[in-house]
């Protein structure tokens, strides 16, 4: 367990948007009826998306109602689940992975690549500018192509030391590289081409 | 070695479109109208004949746990859920078959929730695998456009809906009750059994929890045959397996290979050996981080299948092998997952809870030495006042490869405490 604070700074407010407001509809519309409560992930995660990355109290106030349950449920849940941030984060939230399959393909590098290049350590730290903020995180399954540094949605994988500092200065450029493998393999494939299934690839220049 | 035409998952690497196009070219949906004419009985039966135990780590035989559901549900809604929260430390199967077959997990979703008589599958997919859902959502939206789920899939007169849910980041939810919870909208904190789900699961109705590549397998061992499926493997232990190959290997990979295949083989054969070669592995994770660790002497000849690796006194779990070379600080490998299990506690019993965390800070003392030989004992005994003593298994998970550390290298923590106590230096003070 990892106990997490609500933002000292609370915004007066907090609406969904009418798109969202449609969204909630269908998502509430997967549910049985009577269960709405199965919505409040779901619910959380779209506050979270619609304002900036992270959820105000406010926010959590205003899906209990919507789902009718008590305020204090949907508190417990927006604290429990690791993906939910309870404060501001940068632009871009980078989560480190270092447990252990990382760790021993040099997570350890990553994590130091970061440091230098933003002076951030690891717990919800944000540079000054507002633009990183950084998270040392559990395992994000993905263990064949680690080490993993997840930026916001993306995971990009098979880092090193200099793979992840050329990442973070496409990211500072304002530049998305493509997401998966920064050591330019295919998937989870052997990087020295897949030992199976070679009927199945695809011949030279068809896609 | 297993031939390509036996494998399930040809589109494991993402060659191909993973989409409903693609998905009918690699054989998936082409007699599920067939495969519904059977009785739900006839696919139970096929299911165990096949051999199939369940991949999400426990090894339970599915077409048995199918049995447990009620035969005459009545009139009210009986779930299939899917656990796509995979969070075991080693394992990244399921994305694949999410990412790249995402077909075969919905139409096993429909056999199988039409075996159990259910009314709808709820897929619980981790919240971190955003993009993965991404295209789940969007396979199970063309499934729906094109008649072969919902009202009267696949034309078979029996209706089934699929539904997606995403987590939000919870190891805990990988146990099927705290999924259960989670998916109800609460904390996840595992419920106690009894009531097991196929009495009372989900918003209390009987439920079956299953593995998403336990599921995935299911149209192809209809369509081939149970007979098929358990010619691969040993007795008990048959079938097909997705193996996750990471650590220190020269390439890690996933693969699909047969049941029971030598360890050494799989490294040597798919992830291009162990890193400087056999002889300089330490030691490997067989499982995901819950099974205990395996020495070099055990890994030359054992077998990679649920009896064998119980027998060397750990387990196949999820089949994702952990490769530790000798350079590895095998105290801290261990010692980061004694973390890993701190931070995964729901905090819910108190043994786990305060065990954890006490296992925790024991261990990371232990990879300085900054400890008493007598330590060694005390944390072993704590481990087992852990194991067994909980709701649910994280406390064995946390349990577990602290003993196969101990069992195997004691001597090496021994020369730490020894070392340091003999005013050498720590490990980490001298880096």
């Amino acid at each position: 367990m990892s106990a997490r604070e609500f933002a000292k700074d609370q915004p007066d407010s907090f609406a969904f948007s009418a798109e969202n407001e449609e969204t909630i509809k269908a998502i509430i519309a997967k549910y049985p009826d009577g269960k709405q409560a199965s919505a409040v992930i779901p619910l959380l995660d779209l506050a979270q998306r619609q304002n900036d990355n992270w959820i105000p109290v406010k926010a959590m106030e205003a899906i209990a109602e919507r789902l009718d349950m008590a305020k204090i449920r949907v508190m417990e849940v927006a604290t429990f689940y690791t993906m939910f941030n309870l404060a501001p984060v940068g632009k871009y939230f980078l989560q480190a992975c270092t447990t252990t399959p990382c760790w021993l393909r040099g997570s350890d590098q990553v994590m130091k690549c970061v440091h230098d290049k933003l002076g951030l350590h690891g717990h919800y730290e944000t540079t000054d500018d507002g633009m990183f903020t950084l998270l040392e995180v559990e395992c994000l399954g993905a263990c064949v192509n680690a080490p993993i540094l997840q930026v916001n949605d993306d995971f990009y994988e098979d880092l090193d030391y200099e793979k992840t500092a050329e990442l973070l200065d496409a990211l500072k450029r304002g530049e998305a590289p493509p997401v998966g493998s920064l050591a330019g393999r295919n998937k989870s494939e052997s990087s020295a081409g897949a030992t199976t299934l070679a009927q199945m690839r695809p011949a030279a220049g068809e896609d | 070695m297993l031939k390509d035409e036996d494998r399930i998952f040809t589109n494991l690497y993402g060659w191909q479109d993973w989409g409903l196009e693609g998905a009918r070219k690699r054989g998936d949906w082409s007699t599920t109208k067939d495969i519904l004419s059977k009785t739900p009985e006839d696919i139970v039966d096929a299911v165990k004949a096949s051999g199939l135990r369940g991949r999400g780590g426990a090894g339970f035989p599915t077409g048995l746990k199918w049995s447990f559901m009620p035969k005459e549900p009545g009139d009210q809604p009986v779930y299939l859920v899917v656990n796509a929260d995979e969070s075991e430390p080693g394992t990244c199967k399921d994305r694949e078959i999410i990412r790249h077959d995402p077909h075969k997990l919905v139409e096993g979703c429909l056999i199988a929730g039409y075996a159990m008589r259910a009314t709808a599958a709820y897929i619980y997919i981790r919240g971190e695998f955003y993009n993965e859902a991404r295209h789940l959502q969007a396979a199970i939206d063309q499934a729906y456009e094109a008649g072969l789920i919902g009202k009267n899939a696949s034309g078979s007169g029996y209706d089934f809906d699929v539904i997606l849910h995403r987590g939000a980041g919870a190891y805990i939810c990988g146990e099927e009750t705290a999924l259960l919870e989670s998916l109800e909208g609460k904390k996840g904190q595992p419920r106690l059994k009894p009531p097991f789900p196929a009495g009372c699961g989900l918003y209390g109705r009987p439920t079956t929890v299953n593995n998403v590549e336990s599921i995935a397998v299911v149209g192809e061992i209809m369509r081939r045959g149970p007979e098929w499926f358990a010619s691969f493997g040993r007795d008990k232990n048959q079938g097909t397996k997705l193996f996750c190959i990471s650590g220190h290997v020269n390439n890690p990979c996933n693969v699909e290979e047969e049941m029971g295949i030598p360890l050494k083989e799989l490294i040597e054969r798919h992830a291009g050996g162990v890193t400087g070669g056999w002889d300089n592995l330490l030691a490997v994770i067989p499982g995901g981080s819950s099974v205990p660790v395996l020495t070099k002497e055990i890994c030359d000849d054992v077998l990679m299948d649920f009896d064998a690796l119980r027998d060397a006194r750990s387990g196949l779990g999820t089949a994702a092998v952990i490769v530790m070379d000798k350079s590895t600080d095998i105290v801290k490998a261990i010692a980061r997952l004694a973390h890993f299990y701190q931070h995964e506690s729901c905090g819910q019993c108190t043994p786990c809870r305060e065990g954890t965390g006490w296992m925790n800070r024991v261990m990371q003392r232990m990879v300085t030495g900054d400890a008493d030989i007598s330590e060694i004992d005390a944390l072993e005994q704590v481990t087992k006042q852990v194991e067994g003593h909980t709701i649910c298994a994280l406390g064995d998970a946390a349990a577990w490869p602290i003993q196969g550390l101990i069992r195997h290298f004691r001597p090496e923590m021994e020369r730490r405490i020894n070392e340091r106590q003999a005013g050498a230096p720590s490990a980490q003070a001298a880096e």
